[in-house]
């Protein structure tokens, strides 16, 4: 059996970030992801990135996903790409399966980047095809150049909702409209207002009660709610839709932390179940990092950040600390802090600080 | 190999900020029709360009499935490809001559 220095499970924007950094420290790092190609979600992101002072601010998804692999390449990391981790083992080992084969794979340290799947909610028909996760929907437009439908319904106006509901009609598919249960947007006020610009009602207080069709999506119907999200009598609207977007948030992939015995909670703002992790990104396990989604849902930008202050860390507990490895734990900390006072960051500000207070052991 | 030069409807040609490098055109079957996809795709993928939505019917109530995560992760679009049952074709990657089939139910190993 192969054993590596540092294996990274996932190779999206935090996975990528730890490789390379661990691997630009002198580690020797072998980067597992299950897809044909590396970058996460972030090969569908084609809107451009925010942030006053990040790296790639007004870079899109897609180019920061060829920068950080290209960045992984150099620093000679080994990729073993649509390869699954099945499965973690005592005696620090992962099960590796490609097609048909299997096979085993030793680590000292390891950083788990294995991000989130989408949400869905309970509604009748909501396994009707037709109805689609947001970044399904993506994945068929902005990567295959795939049309998803003629006409779709959003559920959700957070960041998602309305970034997809924008790159909807840059493809030129008609939204129909966006509703969203709670009483305001939840998403980035530039993208809302371009929906609302050009012609897309947002409609809060608002959900979806019903997909029609008997094989596949043919129309929805949507409702008011109160306070309290239930629907309101009597203000049943029926849209003609063929496609139902699902943006209603994510949840970490949590699988191979409670497979490695890490101490888990649930913290809501986090998504879901959560490994307990320091301020380095360690979890309750020795040598287990986490980074990204998978350690509380957020965004890319903090993704990166988080990679990199795991990929040091994980070098510096097989190593030792040196000035360069500080450095970049120092100053990813130090940007981390600054996008999380931003105004989307408050939600895991919150969710962060509850989990450091949960006690690990 | 029928002549057919413009592409289905279910592509998007024209996109402001986007170009599409497609590779090459594959031939494909879809319950035994034949249809056209990229190299590169998915298998999903170049279904749902061909207007299929339909992926499976599920074993009990019947329930007809398709696309829905395209990550791999929640099950919904299993078919038969090339006689094996429960093949993920959001991720499985098109090949020339493939032949893929709806799954009802749990599918049967040859």
């Amino acid at each position: 059996m192969r054993r590596a220095q540092l294996v990274v499970v996932g190779g999206g924007p935090a996975g990528l970030s730890a490789a390379a950094v661990a691997a630009g420290l002198g580690a020797e790092v072998m980067l597992v992801d299950d897809n044909e190609t590396l970058g996460g979600q972030l090969i569908k992101q084609t809107h451009k990135f925010f942030g006053d002072k990040g790296h790639y601010c007004g870079v899109r998804g897609v180019d920061i996903a060829t920068i950080l692999s290209e960045r992984a390449g150099e620093h000679s990391v080994t990729v073993l790409s649509a390869t699954s981790v099945v499965g973690l083992y005592p005696g620090k080992v992962l099960g590796l399966a490609n097609g048909d084969s299997f096979r085993k794979l030793g680590f000292e340290s390891l950083v788990i980047a294995t991000g989130a799947a989408e949400n869905s909610i309970p509604f009748p028909g909501n396994d009707l095809p037709g109805v689609y996760g947001a970044g399904a929907v993506q994945t068929l437009m902005n990567v295959y150049g795939v049309r998803p439908g003629r006409r779709v319904l959003m559920v959700g106006s957070g960041n998602i909702g309305v970034i997809v509901s924008y790159q909807l009609l840059q493809a030129g598919i008609d939204v129909a409209a966006v509703v969203e249960a709670l009483p305001a947007v939840g998403g980035y006020h530039v993208h809302a207002a371009k929906l609302v610009r050009l012609g897309v009602p947002i409609l809060t207080s608002h959900t979806v009660k019903a997909a029609l069709g008997a094989e596949s999506v043919t129309g929805a119907v949507i409702c008011r709610v109160d306070g309290r999200f239930r629907p309101v009598a009597g203000t049943d609207r029926r849209l003609k839709v063929d496609t139902i977007c699902v943006a209603v948030g994510l949840t970490p992939l949590a699988e191979l932390l409670w497979q490695a015995g890490c101490r888990m909670f649930h913290v809501p703002e986090l998504g879901g179940h959560v490994a307990w992790h320091d301020e380095y990104m360690e979890t309750s396990q020795p040598g287990i990092f986490v980074a990204g989604d998978v350690s509380g849902i957020e965004e890319a930008s903090t993704a990166m950040l988080e990679g990199r202050v795991a990929g040091a860390r994980a070098w510096e507990r097989l190593n030792r600390r040196t000035r360069e490895s500080r450095d970049i734990i120092d100053s990813a900390r130090l940007e981390l802090g600054s996008i999380r006072k931003g105004p989307f960051g408050e939600k895991a500000t919150c969710g962060k600080q509850r989990l450091a207070e949960c006690v690990p052991a | 190999m029928p002549s057919r030069t413009s592409e289905p409807d279910g592509r998007l040609d024209r996109h402001p900020i986007l170009t599409f490098v497609r590779g090459r055109r594959l031939r494909f079957f879809f319950n035994d029709r034949p249809v056209y996809g990229y190299e590169g795709e998915t298998i999903a993928a170049a279904l749902v360009a061909n207007g299929v939505k339909v992926f499976r019917h599920t074993e009990k109530l019947k329930r007809a499935r398709g696309f829905f995560c395209a990550v791999g992760k929640c099950s919904s679009c299993l078919m038969i490809v090339d006689g094996r049952p429960n093949t993920m074709v959001c991720t499985e990657p098109l090949r020339d001559g493939c032949r893929v089939e709806q799954q009802t139910g749990r599918g049967r190993l040859a």
